[in-house]
């Protein structure tokens, strides 16, 4: 089970209930406001759904974070802020009581009252609704979310309670400090039983769908684009200057950016491989990379299916050491992103990036150290080791494992490059079947034990099997820390010292954004972003 | 006549249902799942999702559902992967698109390289024929997957003229380009295949002859010579038409039309079973049926056939 403490956010959250005033769209000194006030973007692909409960992945959670609002909302920088609560109060962290706003209203002129939210959070975790993100309601540690889950008790057993029309009373299972960050994300938003009901599956449908946030849906056209206007029920839709947001859904990233330059959106991301240096030179002030709380690393293998010799410390040591990370990111990706010689991000809120010692090594320090141990394990070019890295199709993927494999090469390590589709390879991941396989982890919440809790013995996501019984207790024991950096720390040393994964870089966001739009919340890690926060300024 | 057609449709009926048991069977067979994620999803959840889908029931219960609720509602079923849409909307809304362009690049195809072909077999050897085979030669050498950003590029980035892509219920300006990629390629083949078999229609025996009687030139190829020079075209135009109406991947996702080309590649990358089978289903009833009009218009035109 996974948890959140973020206890840099705690003294936020304990005064920011007493500024109400929420967050929307500040004109900056000497700007104009275009006349314009349209926003449009390009995604990656069409996403499965709108409905919040049913959402599993990013581009859908940025679409419904528009048109829908739970209780809190992240601002710019990412911190927790109020949105449909305006403040809220717990009892050891167990308990959390949130006052809803009075003023809040769903798009069809209905109050948005507790019992919205009560619905949703039931409708999320209930069985019936086979929802593929119920896990998150458990892992949220709502009373009773595993047994409802489960189909083991009735959704209305969930700890979540309507005491009053606007007063929400949720009950844990342990202390969450953090908790108010876990609601801001689109399962817990609440949503409109009575057109649910009415609709069926059809209610995210433009036309049927009633929303509560800044935006409603007015188009949809499957693998095209969908088109969302301003909702004028909305209770601070004064302060929401972009008045239209159009998403164009362009599966092909290069045809993307020619599209972006005949100027027909105004932001894109997922820049192809490779490009962001071009883009850079030509558009510099409209091109941006900033940090993403994604790590990237190559599992080992540790349990029995894995090549015998990846339990021996000192070859997986060698492959670490011997993989040259500034030479992937500055010849490779070319996106600005950073080497990786531990496991969570380095822009993971409050995280002490823990000092490595062979990140302070040159690479020919390195490469000689690697040799040294591969000869200690007993191989070596006379001696050949062969391995197995497992990759999901994509052209970067690729480029890394085959750079890493010339890499390796002079240790005397033959790497046999396996390419596989995506579902298949996650199966194929799962099941460990492979040596060594390209990982990528994005965190959950802004906080280390995201990450690091990945590599403890039970975690799901755990494919390379690693188990540390000291890493498990430090994991167990930061929940209840002061301050879990210390255990964050020693876990870090431990992974290094065993080369318990092989990290390779952290992520960087890297889009293009016209620019006239203001205020995007360029240091916000998760890459949130609420569209009635930003405004076009008159081009000068 | 009639009864060829109608023993044609029956014979049709155990060739989908085929068609089904085999996509069924392969689908089971490829490892991976709809609801598979990198965070891997909890079994109560996953077992969740399969009650939700019906994939904890027996094989067969599974397919004989499936055949069935198709022949009884002609219901596809859910999209596993799009949560807010089933098979049935998903095809409503992209086939009309499909159908849109395919069509005029049908129409394009036919007309342009038809005529170049035939003009190209007429005039052998003279700078026309040059021309209309360098042009169709330099088309079939120019793959959509090229031809498709070189026109975005000319005509979206440099000259300003065009959209780059989206559909936008069909305005003129979204479907030119889409038309102009898809169809190209298919106008080379045509053009190629009515030249090679006009020349050789023109050099048998009975041209020889109606030439020999003294008929005018243009009247020996438009009344004798066209309709057997046609046959081989017609039979690529069958197939052609069904692959070009069904869309293509490349062109749905270069130009973001919205049609369903793309699910062919999208609904098996994803393991999306209801979007797959509902597109082979598509695709395969589609080909069944252009090919009997092919059988159709080959004994209208070659008297030699009789059904």
């Amino acid at each position: 089970m996974q948890r959140f403490t973020l206890l840099a956010s705690t003294a936020f959250l304990l005064t920011a209930p007493l500024a109400p005033t929420a967050f929307a769209a500040q004109i900056a000194e000497g700007d104009t406001l275009a006349e314009d006030q349209t926003f449009s973007y390009s995604l990656l692909d069409q996403f499965p759904t709108l409905d919040p409960q049913l959402n599993e992945e990013v581009q859908g959670s940025h679409i419904i974070a528009q048109l829908f609002e739970g209780l809190t909302r992240q601002d710019a920088d990412g911190n927790v802020i109020p949105a449909g609560a305006t403040e809220w109060t717990n009892e050891n962290n167990t308990v959390w009581t949130f006052k809803l706003r009075e003023d809040a209203r769903w798009s069809n002129g209905e109050p948005v009252t507790a019992s919205d939210y009560v619905y949703a959070w039931r409708r999320a975790a209930d069985p019936e609704t086979a929802s593929p993100y119920a896990w998150y309601v458990e892992l949220s540690s709502i009373e009773g979310a595993a047994e409802v889950v489960a189909g083991e008790a009735e959704p209305e057993t969930l700890g979540v309670e309507a005491v009053d029309d606007h007063t929400l009373k949720v009950t844990l299972t342990q202390p969450l400090p953090f908790f108010p960050a876990v609601v801001t994300y689109a399962t817990f938003m609440p949503t409109p039983q009575t057109t649910i009901e009415q609709h069926g599956s059809d209610w995210t449908s433009p036309g049927n769908m009633v929303s509560n946030g800044a935006y409603t849906l007015a188009e949809l056209a499957v693998n095209e684009y969908f088109r969302l206007e301003k909702n004028p029920e909305y209770w601070n839709a004064d302060e929401v200057i972009i008045t239209e947001v159009t998403g164009y859904i362009i599966n092909d990233r290069n045809q993307s950016v020619t599209r972006w330059e005949a100027g027909e959106f105004d932001m894109m991301d997922d820049l192809p491989a490779g490009t962001y240096p071009d883009l850079l030179e030509q558009y510099p002030d409209e091109t941006f990379s900033t940090p993403r709380l994604c790590s990237y690393y190559y599992a080992i293998n540790f349990s029995e299916s894995g090549n015998p010799a990846l339990q021996d410390v000192n070859v997986r040591k060698a492959l670490s050491y011997a993989l040259n990370r500034e030479v992937i990111v500055d010849q490779v990706l070319k996106g600005g992103q950073s080497p990786a010689y531990n496991f969570a991000h380095e822009a993971t809120a409050g995280f002490e990036m823990p000092e490595i010692d062979y990140a302070a090594w040159s690479q020919s320090e390195r490469m000689e150290r690697a040799r040294e141990l591969m000869a200690e394990a007993g191989y070596g070019p006379d001696n050949p080791l062969d391995l197995d890295l497992i990759y999901n199709t994509s052209d970067s993927h690729k480029a890394i494992a085959t750079v890493a494999a010339q890499m390796w090469k002079p240790l005397g390590v033959n790497i046999t490059l396996s390419n596989y589709e995506w579902q298949s390879y996650i199966d194929i991941r799962g099941e460990q079947n492979f040596d060594l396989a390209r990982s990528g982890w994005c965190g959950d919440y802004n906080e280390a034990s995201t990450f690091l809790d990945l590599v403890t013995t039970t975690h799901g996501s755990n494919d390379g099997k690693y188990s540390n019984a000291e890493v498990d207790r430090l994991m167990t024991e930061s929940r209840t820390m002061d301050d879990p950096n210390e255990a964050y720390t020693q876990v870090e040393q431990i992974l290094a010292d065993e080369m318990a994964i092989i990290p390779i870089y952290h992520y960087t966001q890297n889009f293009l954004l016209d620019a006239d739009i203001r205020n995007w919340p360029m240091n916000n890690v998760e890459n949130n972003w609420y569209i009635q926060d930003i405004y076009r300024a008159a081009s000068e | 006549m009639l009864a060829f057609i109608l023993r044609r449709l029956l014979v049709a009926i155990p060739v989908l249902i085929l068609l089904v048991v085999v996509t069924f069977v392969l689908m089971y067979a490829a490892p991976g799942s709809p609801f598979a994620t990198e965070r891997g999803v909890p079994p109560q959840v996953l077992a969740n999702l399969e009650r939700e889908y019906g994939l904890d029931r027996p094989f067969l219960a599974q397919i004989g559902t499936y055949i069935w609720n198709i022949v009884s509602d002609f219901d596809f079923g859910p999209s596993f992967v799009y949560r807010d849409q089933d098979v049935n909307d998903l095809i409503a809304q992209g086939f009309p698109v499909t159908l849109t362009y395919g069509f005029w690049a049908f129409v394009l195809a036919v007309l342009v390289g038809g005529t170049l072909g035939i003009v190209a077999a007429v005039r052998q050897n003279s700078w026309l024929d040059y021309l209309a085979v360098g042009i169709s030669i330099g088309a079939q050498v120019l793959p959509n997957f090229v031809l498709a950003p070189i026109l975005v590029l000319i005509f979206t980035l440099w000259l300003g003229w065009l959209p780059g892509g989206g559909w936008q219920g069909g305005q003129w300006e979204f479907v030119i380009m889409p038309v102009v990629a898809l169809g190209t390629s298919f106008m080379a083949s045509i053009a190629r295949i009515a030249r090679a078999s006009m020349l050789e229609v023109l050099s048998s025996n009975f041209i020889r002859t109606a030439r020999a009687k003294g008929l005018p030139g243009r009247r020996i190829i438009l009344r004798h010579a066209l309709k057997p020079a046609l046959l081989p075209v017609i039979s690529y135009l069958g197939p052609a038409f069904v692959g070009m109406i069904t869309g293509s991947v490349v062109i749905d996702i270069y130009f973001s039309t919205g049609g369903i080309g793309q699910f062919f590649v999208a609904s098996a990358l994803n393991r999306d079973y209801g979007v797959m089978m509902g597109i082979t289903v598509l695709l395969g009833a589609l080909t069944i049926l252009f090919n009997l009009l092919v059988d159709i218009a080959y004994a209208w035109i070659d008297p030699k056939i009789r059904y």
